[in-house]
């Protein structure tokens, strides 16, 4: 690794550590950290929309019109049409004229809305009430290889989707008190939602470890780089590799020792 | 006079700052000790693998790396241990990337696997040693990038009448027509099935305006966080495969022989997840016995 991708990935570990520098508590540290990926991110993104949108399907489409025409002589002049629409939508800053901003918003919505409703009725409705009401398989009860609790689709399993289904629909019916019979079901179908959100909590904490880890593997392999610089055989041979770690390192164990001391001392006064 | 606290109590007033500094002990020296947990694969993954390890050379999947950097740690392992399997079989591979920050994703993914693709390596999966000639992997040969497009519903909806309408050139200017692989490759017709690597609720477009319209299989990677809710769409049918989060990475990697950084992780996983169990438990046991202790105190 070059000295400056080595520097890039420094920057990165000093971020990782300002970041979770925020576990114990706000500093100014963190404060950059979460500036910087705001500000990057909509820097970034607003370059991404420029060159991925407007240039290609927009300035490139009437690049043979003359700005002096207004690009009418241009071959695709029709592209002035949702350009013009697009403009419309900065009248959201008038107080005056913003309700011209909703010709563009209306347009946007109407053809979201024609193309969204058919397909998520099928698919997000329809299939799944489908898929609910199957005819539970009595034969592989337990599982396909005999007995698998954990197969999803297995009659058990079957079984299990439907009642829950109807039981934690019936949990959300306000219109009837839930008492008696019907209030059991409702008890029935809070404990699916419970064990629905536990598994999603699950699932959470993986996901949460999962970023450090990946912190931790980047951190080692910064380390590891930094030292097999030392390697004489090394093409990147050079000192200047560990005085960059050693730097981060003494400057995060000096803060850790300054909040230490801080906190003792605030302790006994 | 103040009430002496009891363990109970204590265990109640925990400054949450001591959980964070313990679970952070706990996943660093699990890490720095260089040991390895066996990983048991699910049904879940084990379709896509089967599905993926069935196509023949030349057969074409589209791969969308849907994510961000803020995802990379649970979708980059995904993302390599699945095209890596696919090149070594030599199957094409279109990559999209439908999330703003994805192209760099991929662009790293593609960089990397294809360097690690030049050496020979020996592969042992379904009880079968598999050896690998090392390769080059050429850009509108093995793979062609798209890049990305905003408005993902649209886009995903577009593809399915001709690539070329929203990517007339690939992400490195190319056109669309002048890659060899592309030629004859009009839509999603002329893919084995699309891999949707995600981290957002592109995957709900893939699912509805993707597979629900043309019909495709789909196979999804997740984030951890969002698994749980894509499960339904399992036994609907409506996809053929997931892999959740860092576990479903670590599950490929099994399968398909080549260990990764998700491999790497799962024994930090497991610890941590002893800690967090053992702080619920613990939680739980303070809770009901300061709950019982106060209904005693008459409170």
């Amino acid at each position: 690794m070059e000295f400056t991708d080595f520097l890039w990935m420094t920057c990165g570990i000093f971020l990782t550590l300002a970041t979770f520098s925020f576990l114990y508590k706000d500093n100014p540290f963190y404060k950059f950290a979460e500036h910087l990926v705001v500000g990057v991110s909509a820097g970034f993104f607003v370059i991404i929309l420029w060159h991925n949108t407007l240039v290609p399907n927009l300035f490139q489409k009437l690049e043979d019109g003359d700005w002096y025409m207004l690009w009418l002589n241009s071959s695709e002049w029709w592209y002035i049409i949702p350009a013009l629409l697009g403009v419309l939508m900065w009248t959201r800053f008038s107080k005056e004229y913003s309700w011209v901003s909703r010709w563009p918003m209306g347009l946007y919505i109407g053809i979201s809305t024609g193309i969204a409703i058919p397909l998520e009725m099928a698919n997000r409705v329809n299939k799944q009430l489908h898929a609910m009401m199957v005819e539970i398989d009595w034969a592989n009860f337990f599982g396909a290889d005999g007995f698998d609790l954990l197969s999803t689709t297995s009659g058990l399993a079957q079984l299990i989707i439907f009642l829950g289904t109807v039981a934690g629909l019936i949990y959300f019916f306000f219109s009837k008190e839930h008492k008696g019979v019907f209030g059991g079901v409702a008890k029935f179908g809070i404990w699916i939602l419970m064990i629905g959100f536990g598994a999603s909590f699950g699932y959470t904490v993986m996901a949460r470890v999962s970023l450090f880890i990946n912190r931790m593997q980047d951190t080692k392999a910064w380390g590891l780089e930094a030292f097999n610089a030392n390697d004489i055989a090394n093409p990147n041979y050079g000192s200047q590799y560990q005085i960059v770690f050693w730097a981060l390192t003494l400057f995060v164990v000096g803060y850790i020792v300054k909040e230490i001391m801080q906190h003792l001392k605030s302790k006994n006064a | 006079m103040t009430e002496k606290k009891n363990i109970f109590d204590k265990m109640m007033t925990l400054d949450r700052r001591w959980v964070f500094l313990f679970l952070i002990v706990v996943c660093v020296a699990t890490y720095a000790a260089d040991f390895s947990i066996p990983i048991n694969t699910e049904q879940e993954t084990e379709s896509i693998f089967n599905f993926l390890d069935s196509l023949p050379p030349d057969d074409i999947v589209l791969i969308a790396i849907d994510y961000d950097p803020n995802n990379l740690a649970e979708l980059h392992p995904m993302t390599y241990a699945v095209v890596e399997h696919l090149w070594r079989k030599k199957v094409k591979v279109i990559f999209t990337s439908l999330s703003q920050l994805g192209p760099a994703m991929a662009d790293q993914a593609i960089r990397d696997i294809s360097d690690s693709l030049k050496i020979d390596k020996t592969y042992n999966y379904n009880g079968v040693e598999h050896n690998f000639k090392g390769r080059e992997i050429v850009n509108g040969v093995d793979y062609t990038f798209l890049g990305y497009k905003p408005y993902y519903a649209l886009i995903i909806l577009g593809m399915g009448q001709d690539f070329r309408l929203n990517f007339p050139n690939d992400y490195y200017g190319t056109p669309l027509d002048d890659l060899p692989m592309m030629q004859g490759v009009i839509n999603y017709d002329q893919v084995a099935c699309v891999v949707d690597l995600s981290g957002g609720n592109i995957t709900d477009a893939w699912i509805s305006y993707g597979q629900g319209r043309f019909n495709f299989p789909l196979m999804l990677g997740l984030t951890g966080v969002m698994t749980a809710q894509y499960y339904p769409f399992l036994g609907s049918g409506q996809v053929s495969g997931i892999m959740g989060g860092l576990l479903g990475a670590a599950q490929y990697e099994e399968l398909a022989d080549n260990p990764g950084r998700a491999k790497d992780g799962m024994r930090v996983q497991l610890f941590a997840h002893y800690v967090i169990i053992l702080f619920i438990v613990l939680g739980n046991i303070g809770y009901f016995m300061s709950r019982r202790k106060n209904l005693e105190g008459g409170n």
